[in-house]
């Protein structure tokens, strides 16, 4: 206890001298007086050594959890949480997904348009954390340039649309088709690449694509940014924009159902499989007779895939795009939503979109410090809770075969 | 026996240099069909680096490695990259365990399967008849192979929650999966007590004997090598020192002087 006590006292007197600057001094140039707050200093101090020793009660029992576990038999199975409880058993799983899904569709009925709106970025950034769990969360090759796949997709769409006159239904599997050939060609010279050196790569792309969009003004009309980009039709029936703005959320709605299908499929079959051997072991993946380029380009294809879809929608939905949506930041919240999440689970990878797109736009009340409790979310979780909200399931299949050991 | 020996594999004079130093120095070895053969030397001998070499990992300076896969042409698979010499039947374990981890054990001999089926992207997604057949027969071959080398009771455990004898298992079911018909194993019985190591043994002889499958081990456990092995190659230096049956090796004065004379417990 004393010792608790000790070390906070230590951390509240070094967070006292590093906001002094900040918090007690004021320097009025005005009248050339300086002010001196001792009580903001008398706050500082007291704060972070309650916290600090919250902080450290937490870490202890945490290890103590820890130990614990170790010392319990080792057959017995971590206890599986409530949430995850919840996705194991389909008598659970099923009706939670129904309750889920019928709230959905109902939202626009009860909500207004402002709702509505911030509802379909937020799925947009489910289907771009689906598609960067691809690459990412599957076949584990970190990608810090993941908006440029997204961007690929918007501006095929403002460019068709705007010069040709093409209609969006043509151009979303366009979209989607140019971002994952952009993704393919992108992979080929990455090849070789792993970790560090890719994530630094990925991120020299993304910087590229947004600078090309930047300056190439004949194509892509610079900074100015594409305007007057048609809104999806619907057999030509006339719509106003929130008319048409509940729409994008419906086709935003199919469009995250047919994401969540289509990644599962694939995340439980072969290639699924290989992308995740890839991951665990580059080496032993090649060794058991995977091809690591065609797997490494499949996993970079359907990631951008995606994006590039989600990217026409994204178009569609602002009717305007210029390079600055496409800027670092979103790759950077993309990558957190699947940390966050945990890595490869698809229903983490969607809680984890909703909570970070939400949940800044619904604490806009407290607009100075919402980034702060973003951030201070993330390392908290990091330091929790490190395999993401919702771990990854493990799969077991089922089989003919008794299993009776020939051995042992 | 009389029948015409058949020749799997074929090393001629293999020779690899990192920089100015010679792992492997003109190495040459052949594995026959039904035979199990032992590739022995002190540590840093260049063993792994020889299977390696011959696995495609590595591309070797010199030399040439043939393979004669059965009814087929031999093929020179120099500077093939790994999968493809997998695919063409000649699978391999590592020394040190290179197991998919977070995957469980059913998984990691699942993906051994996914050179023998085809499953495309689009075949994944829309799961038509051939893809489930696919997936039912990757699924029960795999069982198989977990019964066979005695884990099915750990087919959904992750990889990483296995005691060590059981992972070297894994790993050779895993070998096993990719049909092959010659196996590599490098070190299997490292690490192993003694009763793991007597399993080991049954189990690399039930492979070799009754599935037909040939075997290039390494391993340093004598006891071992000596009970299962029908020929043997010394290395020292990354130079070949000495070849022949365990009794001719047992006797051979360099390899006494090399190797087993240093501590070898069954010399």
């Amino acid at each position: 206890m004393l010792s608790y006590l000790k070390s906070s006292l230590i951390a509240a007197v070094w967070f006292v001298f590093l906001t002094f600057p900040l918090l007690v001094v004021k320097v009025n140039t005005l009248k050339g007086t300086v002010e001196w707050r001792w009580m903001n200093m008398l706050w500082v101090g007291l704060t972070a050594l309650v916290l600090s020793a919250i902080w450290r009660w937490a870490m202890e029992r945490r290890e103590q959890g820890a130990r614990e576990q170790v010392e319990d038999d080792e057959a017995t199975e971590v206890k599986p949480s409530l949430g995850q409880r919840l996705l194991e058993e389909p008598k659970l799983f099923r009706p939670l997904v129904g309750v889920v899904a019928l709230l959905a569709l109902l939202m626009p009925w009860v909500s207004e348009m402002y709702q509505v709106t911030i509802w379909v970025f937020a799925l947009i950034y489910v289907v771009l954390g689906l598609g960067l769990n691809i690459t990412v969360g599957l076949a584990g090759l970190l990608d810090l340039g993941y908006v440029a796949f997204f961007g690929v997709g918007a501006y095929s769409y403002a460019i068709l649309n705007t010069w040709y006159g093409l209609d969006f239904w043509v151009c979303l599997p366009i979209g989607g088709l140019v971002g994952a050939l952009v993704g393919v060609l992108l992979g080929f010279p990455i090849l070789r690449l792993r970790g560090d050196y890719l994530a630094i790569v990925t991120l020299g792309f993304g910087s590229i694509a947004k600078i090309v969009y930047e300056n190439w003004e004949g194509v892509f009309n610079g900074a100015q940014g594409i305007d007057k980009i048609a809104r999806p039709g619907f057999f030509g029936v006339e719509m106003d924009i929130s008319a048409a703005t509940t729409f994008t959320y419906y086709l935003m709605l199919v469009m995250v159902g047919f994401t969540i299908f289509v990644t599962n499929r694939l995340k439980d079959s072969r290639i699924g499989r290989a992308w995740m051997a890839m991951r665990e072991d580059e080496i032993a993946c090649v060794a058991m007779g995977v091809d690591l380029a065609r797997t490494k380009l499949s996993a970079y294809a359907l990631g951008a895939f995606w994006a590039g879809l989600v990217g026409v929608i994204f178009a569609s939905q602002t009717t305007y795009i210029n390079p600055a949506s496409f800027d670092f930041m979103l790759s950077a919240i993309v990558l957190s939503m699947v940390v966050l999440g945990g890595m490869g689970s698809i229903v983490g990878v969607v809680i984890a979109a909703l909570v970070l797109n939400l949940l800044p736009e619904y604490l806009r009340a407290f607009e100075d410090y919402r980034m702060l409790v973003f951030g201070a979310v993330m390392v908290l979780m990091m330091l929790f809770r490190p395999q993401g909200l919702v771990a990854n399931v493990k799969k077991t299949y089922s089989h003919k075969v008794g299993g009776e050991d020939v051995l042992g | 026996m009389a029948e015409v020996v058949e020749k799997l594999l074929e090393v001629r004079e293999l020779t690899m240099d990192f920089g100015g130093l010679r792992a492997v120095d003109s190495i040459t070895l052949e594995v026959c069909a039904g035979e199990i053969v032992a590739l022995i030397g002190p540590n840093g001998a260049g063993k792994t680096t020889f299977f390696n070499c011959v696995t495609g990992i590595y591309k070797p300076t010199r030399g040439e490695i043939l393979m004669h896969p059965p009814q087929r042409k031999p093929q020179k698979i120099n500077g093939f990259k790994p999968n493809r010499v997998t695919a063409l039947g000649m699978a391999r374990t590592f020394q040190n365990i290179r197991l998919f981890q977070n995957m469980t054990v059913l998984e990691n001999v699942m993906i051994g399967r996914h050179c023998r089926t085809t499953t495309n992207i689009l075949g994944a997604i829309l799961r038509g008849s051939s893809t489930r057949r696919q997936e039912r027969e990757t699924i029960e071959k795999s069982y198989q192979l977990l019964n066979k080398v005695g884990l099915s009771a750990f087919a959904d455990e992750f990889a990483k929650n296995l005691p060590y004898g059981a992972q070297r298992r894994l790993e050779i079911a895993r070998a096993m999966a990719t049909d092959p018909f010659l196996l590599l194993l490098d070190e299997p019985a490292a690490g192993m007590n003694p009763q793991e190591t007597r399993e080991l043994d049954e189990l690399i002889v039930r492979i070799g004997h009754e599935d037909g499958i040939a075997i290039l081990l390494i391993e340093h456990d004598m006891k071992l090598v000596m009970n299962i092995s029908d020929r043997i190659y010394v290395m020292e230096y990354g130079k070949k020192i000495a070849q022949g049956t365990p009794q001719e090796i047992r006797s051979n004065p360099k390899v006494i002087e090399a190797y087993l004379g240093e501590g070898g417990d069954d010399a």
